[in-house]
């Protein structure tokens, strides 16, 4: 497969790796105090877990797993407002895949379908808007999740929409910002990081630019990457120069997609059709300030929350769940109480096990026999 | 977060709607091409590869520089090779 | 009674006993009502269409002489699964072929010669007569392929919306020849697990036919009867386990492996069988291709000794071109399935949780 071939040769690891470990060795640190360094998004996250990187990097340096996963960040509260929309009769729910096996505190998307609410998993928005067209006598209400990647699709299938005339369309938007959550990870206590792996895809979007306050006022190196292996491990390698150097600059790992002003009409729809709203739960990390977006007055047509009402009600996390400060990388998937006991990828507790980009779903299924001592002395 | 994959555009479906198939390594599906429309003219992007997320088009992938990444990639692994045989050939103390 | 009279209960008696047609154009209620128009659909279709010897339909059950059956071997092996697949029609196959060559490989894997079929139908009221007839010409040509006989059957309707179109049950018996052990429990450390071609042809062409995702791509059902190469493959080599690779995909049969015979397994990813297009289906929607249901596709484990001999015979094989050495059996770990990935770190091959759901993080 071209340009995912090239950058998943294992050959071309072992050169990385090994400049990695000489890079390691050279700040001083060790596996009692070792280099953190995060990547944001949970598809780095997947990556790493799906071909085996994480146990090859020295043990100096540790990779904290960050937020960057729409589906684990989702709080309890949004999936039974989702749930109530979905149990509306005369309603076909529309859903990525990734969201129907979330819990809420009254169940799961795919338990209210056994349960007769029409839920249809989409590919694309563009589908559920399709639905929308073929069935004029319903409402298809369709589950937008996502960070600045996915909301450009959302945009323009509103514009489309609205365009058409498509009035039975609504969007129920859980769409969420990376750059205030950047900044409120940034803002809390006790959390030590010596860099960023940053997010591709949503880069390719947003562009380089929106990150310069990482490195400007908390000077924390921070660099863009791509989602192959090979990609990842040159990103943690340049990552690597800059602490070693003493640098803290952005740099753009995935030039290949990734242009410094971002896209231009991806921008503009999202600017178009959304707004930042004053504040979005998030679970794990509580409310961030205008971390989500609402579909801005002029498209509220299109807003199932202004068309249906939600109950709206925060739910806190069970008590026994640790998925904020795993999300927060304050804790180990593995030091959380419940992991692989209560909570399993079949019985998840909390949203961090649900979806497989989830870091406890991660570390359950592709890390427990991870050979790295670090996993296998806690247990 | 956001699965994107590449996939090379082998047709222009709908000018209006700019929407085109994109072939991905023999799977086809319509996405739309508005993020990487350069004005009306759909045409350009025939044979173009651009990096589908949820049936959208994100963005083009710039061939020059995934060249360059491919050969930086390249190039760190010859200097391992290298170092390798250094250490094999390499007099012992 | 005058020759008039005659003549006439002659006629009447004549069109008694005449094989009944089905003159609908759907199934309905009374196709399963156990009177007439069920004798027809009987009659015109299931017997039509997959008669051959075998079939006997004065009878409520298939006859077998123990003798003939005992000229096989010293086991039986007897196998029963349902079928419900939509759509009924896909690129490569539908589901009557499904329902012939699933339960032929589930006796094969065993070792058994399969024999003998059953086929049970649910159908949904309103069901296309045709349909049905070119469902069961396909099970017909797919036992023929097969060697096997479809002796015994039953068929119910229901009522519209009670179930999706149709539904197979087919029952399988096999005899296993004598010294042929394949067990579960069977692998050893050391021992080699082979495969016989691409992984997940079968489900990524069900999730392209459901048209839901709106893909093109030119996939088809693996969907085909291992009988032949797999008694091949017991004559000359030591087989110890052989199970088939269907829903779950080749992760969950690993799994399953492992965790009977308490071994640990390491897969070579490199060494995986996947199509192009399989490839670029799962890159596309955040799956995985080991993840992805078969209908043709055998896992064969052999001591190390047998590799060479195993793959040039499965390879020779119409359905066995691709075969490739895909994992090795070892003591440490037991019951846990890892992947060498390439880069020098393994990961562990889970079983999927639930469906396999395309997803877009």
């Amino acid at each position: 497969m071209k340009y995912v071939d090239e950058f998943r040769n294992p050959k071309g690891g072992k050169g990385i790796l090994a400049d990695i470990e000489r890079l390691v060795a050279k700040t001083g640190r060790t596996a009692k105090n070792p280099l953190k360094v995060m990547e944001i998004c949970g598809g780095h996250t997947h990556a790493i877990f799906k071909f085996g990187l994480q146990s090859m990097l020295p043990e100096a340096l540790e990779l904290v797993h960050g937020p960057g996963c729409p589906v684990c960040v989702l709080p309890v509260g949004r999936v039974d407002d989702a749930l109530s929309l979905a149990v509306r009769p005369n309603v076909i729910f529309a859903s990525f895949g990734d969201a129907i096996r979330v819990p809420g505190s009254k169940g799961s998307l795919l338990e209210a379908k056994a349960e007769g609410a029409d839920v249809r998993t989409v590919y694309s928005p563009s589908d559920a808007l399709e639905l929308a067209r073929q069935n004029p006598n319903q409402k298809v209400i369709f589950f937008g999740l996502g960070f600045e990647t996915t909301v450009p699709s959302t945009a323009l299938t509103v514009l489309e929409a609205a365009r058409d005339g498509v009035d039975n369309f609504l969007v129920f938007s859980n769409h969420i910002t990376i750059v205030p959550t950047l900044r409120a990870l940034l803002d809390s206590d006790g959390l030590h990081l010596d860099g960023f792996v940053g997010p591709g895809h949503v880069s390719m979007v947003i562009g380089v630019r929106p990150y310069d306050f990482v490195a400007a006022e908390y000077k924390k190196p921070f660099v863009v990457s791509g989602f192959e292996p090979l990609d990842v491990l040159q990103s943690v390698r340049m990552l690597l120069a800059q602490i070693v150097d003493g640098r803290a600059t952005v740099e753009n790992q995935y030039r290949r997609l990734v242009k410094d002003d971002g896209n231009r009409v991806a921008l503009e729809a999202i600017q178009e059709v959304f707004e930042p709203r004053a504040t979005f739960e998030w679970r794990g990390l509580g409310s961030i300030e205008h971390s989500g977006l609402q579909l801005r007055a002029a498209y509220a047509r299109f807003d199932a929350e202004a068309h249906f009402k939600v109950p709206s009600v925060s739910v806190p996390d069970p008590g026994v769940c640790e998925c904020g400060d795993v999300l927060k990388g304050a804790i180990k998937p593995w030091e959380c109480k419940v992991f692989g006991t209560a909570c399993t990828p079949e019985t998840p507790i909390g949203a961090c096990m649900v979806s497989s980009e989830g870091a406890c779903a991660a570390h359950y299924n592709y890390g427990r026999l991870n050979p790295s001592s670090r996993l296998r002395t806690v247990s | 977060m956001c699965l994107g994959i590449p996939g090379q555009v082998v047709e222009i479906s709908d000018r209006e709607k700019k929407l085109g198939i994109v072939d991905i390594s023999g799977v086809k599906r319509q996405v739309n091409l508005a993020c990487v429309a350069q004005g009306e003219d759909l045409s350009p992007l025939l044979g173009q590869w651009v990096l589908v997320h949820v049936g959208f088009a994100m963005n083009v992938i710039d061939p020059e520089e995934a060249a360059r990444t491919i050969e930086l990639l390249r190039e760190l692994g010859e200097a391992q090779a290298e170092l390798e045989s250094m250490q094999k050939s390499g007099a012992r103390p | 009674m005058n020759g008039d009279d005659q003549r006439l209960m002659q006629r009447i008696e004549k069109h008694r006993r005449r094989l009944g047609k089905v003159r609908e154009s759907v199934v309905v209620l009374a196709h399963g009502g156990g009177g007439k128009a069920m004798r027809d659909l009987i009659d015109d279709l299931v017997v039509g269409e997959l008669g051959g010897e075998g079939l006997v339909v004065d009878e409520d059950q298939a006859r077998f002489s123990l003798g003939a059956l005992a000229a096989h071997g010293d086991r039986l092996a007897f196998t029963t699964d349902t079928y419900v697949v939509t759509p009924l029609f896909f690129p490569g196959g539908d589901i009557g072929k499904l329902a012939v060559n699933g339960t032929v490989n589930d006796l094969a894997v065993s070792g058994a010669k399969p024999l003998y079929l059953s086929c049970g139908l649910v159908l949904e009221e309103g069901l296309p007569i045709e349909t049905l007839r070119r469902v069961l010409r396909s099970m017909k040509l797919a036992a023929d392929e097969a060697g096997v006989q479809i002796v015994t059957g039953d068929t119910k309707v229901v009522p519209r919306g009670k179930a999706d179109q149709l539904f197979i049950n087919t029952s399988g018996v096999g005899v296993i020849p004598k010294g042929v052990e394949v067990h579960a429990q069977g692998l050893r450390p050391d021992d080699c697990v082979l495969v016989n071609g691409y992984l997940g042809d079968h489900g990524a062409a069900i999730l392209v036919a459901r048209g839901e995702l709106k893909l093109e791509s030119d996939i088809a059902t693996d969907s085909a009867p291992l009988n032949g190469m797999i008694a091949e493959l017991v004559k000359a080599v030591e087989v110890r386990a052989m199970r088939d690779v269907t829903r779950g995909g080749l992760a969950a049969v690993l799994n399953e492996l492992a965790l009977s015979s308490e071994v640990g397994m390491v897969v070579d990813a490199s060494a995986l069988p996947v199509r192009r297009e399989v490839a670029g289906l799962t890159e596309l929607l955040g799956l995985d291709p080991v993840h992805l249901a078969n209908e043709g596709k055998v896992v064969v484990v052999v001591p190390a000794k047998d590799v060479e001999p195993a793959l040039r015979i499965m390879r020779a094989h119409r359905y066995g071109q691709e075969s490739a050495l895909i994992a090795r059996c070892r003591a440490e770990s037991p019951g846990i399935v890892t992947l060498d990935t390439g880069f020098g770190g393994e990961r562990i091959l889970e079983m999927l949780v639930g469906e396999p759901l395309p997803r877009i993080c």
